[in-house]
């Protein structure tokens, strides 16, 4: 027999298998998902969980699609949170602490209160991240950030009303485009494409016939 | 967490590591590959398979889930809405909000078109964001777009379209950049060489990422892109039939909200079907690591206005997907952990194979040694072990978390350190292979009906190699994208039509067929049936 244990949806009792996740708990309980389900597998963030456990004070929250339940978990989803998205032109934007001011002046309000590292579903240092970003060190911000699936946990329980996903998105895109060291060869090699240079070569593979060409997959070096 | 009879196999694994990461497995012959494919793949199974009764495809073998669908019943049979005012109008109208219509959005709004998108759940919900292990590219100096394509067109067994496996592999470096210069971080050395490593199939190291996070960063970074653009994106709107019309034209779709199942029309002077594939369809009963909305859509919107399909037969079951603990039942164990060392290894401690095969050669691999015998049991079934250990025995200790972190996350949330212990693995339904034909331009045999990424076929052959979709959602989301909106500039779109339906549904009938399940399939069925 099955172990079972209760747990309450929207404060509703259901009894599940105990080896379930949250997310498969809400399915055997009957329910079809539309909202807080995506991936299904820890990337996405859609499926945004709240929880407490019966007789514990403290809530948690987690993903449900990677959370096994627990007896007397009381279950709550967060499958929207209203952040703020502001709309800027990357092209234009520069790597500067202004831009952060610019854009996001609230993370300056921030009280120091940890509610958002303790709240984050990936165990992220948000708090910490958050003040990378405050001096503009965006590089130690996208590293810091770069787990996050943007769930909006973290901004449901900040006080200063900051968007923190949408901030680490601008710092990440800040460094990846500014800040981290140029590629030369990956330039290198447009530039030959885009004069011709390559396309001898792949003229000289593409004209090749069945059996030669699969004589030259089956023979081809591989590097070490 | 892991079961006594786990635990004593582990330690058979632990004294062989040393011995086994030295190795250098030999690579299977052409013979051999062809000889495991037939025996052992799924695509094999003939049981599993039909013939299409009607339509382009008429003749030719489906997946008999696929097939259900493609002869499915439309949701508009009976009730027909009202044509004549649409709720939208566009130019160009993407269907599907991953990573190929959100690079065709970029694009066909950087040619000054009109562009919306329409989504079945958010913007982003999609397979782009799960690829874990990276993107191909040839811009290594001892590596060239011929080395790609000469890797990519063998891999799929030499069946893939020439001009589009040409197209992939020449724009990939340009690609790579144009995700860079959008923000896209790679993981770079200090001084911004790319470190790249192999992948299944590979000849050279030319495997781009983003830790294992890969997917998710491309993804999250478009999406921001295009809310950037204010392009109007629709979510949680589903696509379920498409329009054409009195020229014989692709003109939009007929959408449906997922919540209060309002229908909406949308019209368009072209349309991008960039719905992706089709992993929760369980084919054979396999468990899936796709996401929730892949569910095959594009193929039977695009099937029934006249839209052929190419290479619908062949699946791609990731070799590695987790085994256990049935939480993760199916999620997929990125190939770059194969990249960065772990082998794989029998319930004996002996390494069976090269690992760094084809994902197709691969998967066939480890059933054929489940089947002889050598497999770790699990309570959902079977599979090998794949020792992640040996990665930093091999790259040294912080590799892991460094590297490979959502790894080290998935399987730690169950008391399972992979730097510590190995992991059980087994194939799962991971990519379709084929899809909608198309052209160079990206678009089909029905006039502007263009179809991008995971909905679409040939570019693959019959086996696609890792780091060649993430790439391919880029290549042809933007290649979609820029000969859309060229496109859309001439089109004069003439009086809407939903004939089709009735045409489709004629030809079903006169085959004998009466469907009663409605398709598209939308999401998959899985909330237990509570009412006996």
């Amino acid at each position: 027999m099955e172990q079972m244990v209760n747990v309450f949806i929207m404060g509703k009792k259901y009894e599940v298998p105990a080896s379930l996740t949250i997310m498969k708990a809400f399915e055997y309980a009957g329910y079809t998902l539309v909202r807080g389900c995506g991936c299904r597998n820890g990337f996405c963030g859609a499926c945004a969980t709240v929880y407490r456990i019966k007789g514990d004070r403290e809530l948690k929250v987690c993903l449900a699609c990677s959370t096994q339940v627990q007896d007397g978990m009381y279950l709550t989803q967060l499958p929207f949170y209203p952040l703020i998205k502001e709309n800027y032109n990357i092209e234009e934007i520069k790597p500067t602490e202004q831009i952060m001011m610019q854009l996001y002046p609230e993370i300056y309000s921030c009280i120091g209160c940890n509610s958002c590292t303790n709240s984050c579903t990936q165990e992220l240092n948000v708090m910490q991240y958050i003040a990378y970003a405050q001096r503009g060190e965006y590089e130690k911000c996208a590293e810091e950030s770069f787990d996050c699936v943007m769930c909006g946990c973290c901004s449901s329980r900040c006080p200063a009303g900051i968007s923190h996903p949408q901030v680490a998105m601008l710092a990440r895109r800040l460094n990846g485009k500014y800040i981290a060291p140029a590629c030369e060869h990956l330039a290198d090699r447009v530039d030959e494409i885009a004069t011709g240079k390559c396309e001898d070569a792949i003229q000289a593979m593409m004209a090749l016939d069945d059996s030669a060409i699969r004589e030259k997959y089956n023979t081809r070096d591989i590097e070490k | 967490m892991y079961t006594e009879e786990m635990l004593e196999s582990i330690k058979k694994v632990e004294a062989a590591r040393e011995a086994n990461a030295a190795l250098e497995p030999r690579r299977m012959t052409a013979q051999e590959k062809d000889d495991l494919l037939k025996t052992y793949h799924p695509d094999y199974r003939d049981d599993q398979f039909g013939t299409i009764t009607v339509g382009p495809n008429k003749g030719e073998k489906a997946p008999l889930e696929l097939i259900e669908l493609l002869e499915g019943k439309s949701r508009l049979l009976e009730n027909r809405p009202d044509l004549s005012c649409p709720d939208y109008e566009t130019d160009v109208l993407i269907i599907g909000g991953g990573g190929a219509g959100a690079s065709a959005a970029i694009e066909a709004d950087n040619a000054g078109a009109k562009v919306m998108i329409v989504t079945k759940l958010r913007i982003g919900d999609a397979n782009t964001m799960m690829a874990e292990g990276g993107i191909q590219a040839a811009d290594k100096p001892n590596d060239s777009p011929a080395q790609h394509f000469l890797d990519a067109f063998g891999g799929g067994h030499f069946a893939a379209k020439k001009d589009l496996v040409y197209k992939l592999v020449t724009d990939a470096p340009y690609c790579i950049k144009w995700l860079n210069e959008m923000g896209v971080e790679f993981d770079k050395d200090a001084e911004g060489n790319m470190v790249t490593t192999h992948g299944g199939g590979t000849s050279r190291k030319r495997m781009h990422a983003a830790k294992d996070y890969s997917g998710a960063e491309i993804m999250r970074t478009l999406r921001d892109e295009v809310l950037n653009r204010e392009i109007p994106v629709i979510d949680f709107t589903t696509a379920i039939e498409l329009i054409m019309d009195d020229k014989g034209q692709c003109a939009g779709a007929v959408l449906m909200n997922m919540e209060t199942k309002e229908i909406l029309v949308a019209k368009a002077k072209v349309v991008i079907l960039a719905t992706g594939g089709a992993g929760r369809m369980h084919y054979q009963g396999f468990p899936t690591s796709n996401h929730y909305g892949a569910t095959a859509d594009g193929l039977v919107l695009a099937y029934r206005v006249g839209a052929k399909l190419l290479y619908q037969d062949t699946l791609q079951y990731h070799p590695t997907g987790a085994a256990f603990p049935e939480q993760i039942f199916g999620a997929l164990v990125t190939e770059k952990v194969r990249s960065l060392g772990a082998k794989l290894v029998n319930v004996n401690g002996e390494v069976f194979m090269h690992p760094l095969e084809t994902r197709d050669v691969a998967a066939a691999s480890i059933i054929r040694e489940c089947k002889r015998g050598n497999q770790v049991s699990t309570p959902e079934g079977q599979g090998v072990w794949l020792d992640t250990p040996m990665i930093e025995l091999k790259n040294g200790e912080g590799t892991i978390e460094k590297r490979i972190p959502a790894m080290l996350r998935m399987f730690g949330k169950y008391g399972i350190d992979i730097r510590k212990q190995p992991i059980i693995v087994y194939p799962t339904l991971h990519y379709q292979n084929g899809g909608v034909d198309v052209d160079a331009t990206s678009e089909t045999n029905v006039p502007n009906l263009f179809v991008a990424g995971e909905a679409a076929g040939g570019v693959h052959g019959r086996n696609r190699l890792m780091g060649n979709s993430l790439l391919d959602v880029i290549v042809f989301g933007r290649n979609a994208g820029i000969y859309a909106a060229k496109k859309a500039k001439d089109v004069t779109v003439g009086n809407l039509t939903l004939d089709h339906i009735d045409a489709f549904q004629k030809e079903l009938n006169e085959a004998g067929i009466n469907p009663t399940k409605l398709s598209p399939q939308i999401l998959p069925e899985y909330a237990r049936k509570v009412n006996k």
